[in-house]
């Protein structure tokens, strides 16, 4: 599955037509969604389906749909050495990364808790709710906040015709 | 041999996505894919998250997870309704075409 994962990510940051790319990410999402049923995070795990693989993949796949695919973008370089010089600083950083969590030899934490007691992170529905609804009810209230504002806003962008088609009229003068 | 998960696999597998999302930051230019990137690289930290509040013994991880993936559908829905903004103004999804900011 983590195979699958890297796999579907390389295809996202590949794949020269952005439907592909999509695909990729939805196979990441998918095997994502297993890596977190083998850490017992059920809910989670089942909201990341729902979520990302439904929702979120279907609006990417909406607007691509929309902005239009027959135009690949080509994959060429404008800035010179742009694509070794990324290449090589997503390498150092990765490489410090594991070389972080490898100093401690894969244990950094002490993985006998998890055996002493699995079911304490056993993240079934109610699991999940009880302390989101005690200690994070602040937090699960701004979120809901965010999600009204966040669509409001998607509406607004959306919906502005008019003054978007004048300013299309001034850009084309220049 | 006895080959055992241990949350460091989880935490190198997250790093190595991570690494993949932000080499596509550096190296596309659609937006729409760069967006897809964040995505990726917002599921690598929430891999993190999962294997570390296993290996801590308590759900404030999967908490964290939860509101993660609330904040990130709320990005993608205002981010995306963007890109489609700038599409109709420019016809162009790609960010070498944006350049009014340019000094």
């Amino acid at each position: 599955m983590g195979g699958a994962s890297v796999l579907g990510a390389l295809t996202v940051i590949r794949a020269r037509n952005p439907v592909y790319a999509a695909m990729g990410l939805l196979a990441t999402l998918f095997s994502m969604g297993v890596l977190y049923v083998l850490n017992l995070a059920h809910f989670v795990a089942a909201v990341q389906i729902i979520v990302y693989a439904g929702a979120v993949m279907t609006l990417f796949l909406f607007v691509i749909m929309l902005i239009g695919v027959d135009k690949a973008e080509d994959l060429g370089e404008t800035i010179p050495h742009q694509r070794r010089l990324a290449m090589a600083l997503g390498l150092v950083a990765v490489g410090i990364a594991i070389a972080l969590i490898a100093r401690g030899r894969f244990s950094w934490v002490p993985v006998v808790s998890t055996l002493a007691d699995p079911q304490s992170t056993n993240g079934t529905v109610e699991a999940i709710a009880e302390p989101l609804f005690r200690e994070w009810v602040l937090a699960f209230e701004a979120t809901a906040l965010l999600l009204t504002i966040a669509a409001a806003g998607a509406i607004a962008l959306a919906s502005h015709r008019r003054p978007v088609a004048g300013l299309e009229q001034e850009t084309g003068v220049n | 041999m006895n080959f055992v998960v241990t949350p460091g696999w989880y935490m190198t597998l997250a790093a190595i996505l991570f690494g993949i999302g932000a080499l596509g930051i550096l190296i596309r230019r659609n937006a729409l894919v760069m967006f897809m990137c964040i995505e990726l690289m917002l599921n690598a930290v929430n891999l993190t998250f999962i294997a570390a509040g296993r290996a801590l013994g308590n759900l404030d991880g999967q908490l964290a997870v939860f509101f993660v993936l609330v904040v990130a559908a709320a990005e993608v829905v205002v981010g995306l309704a963007i890109i489609v903004a700038i599409f109709r103004l420019r016809q162009t999804a790609s960010v070498d075409d944006l350049t009014e900011m340019k000094g």
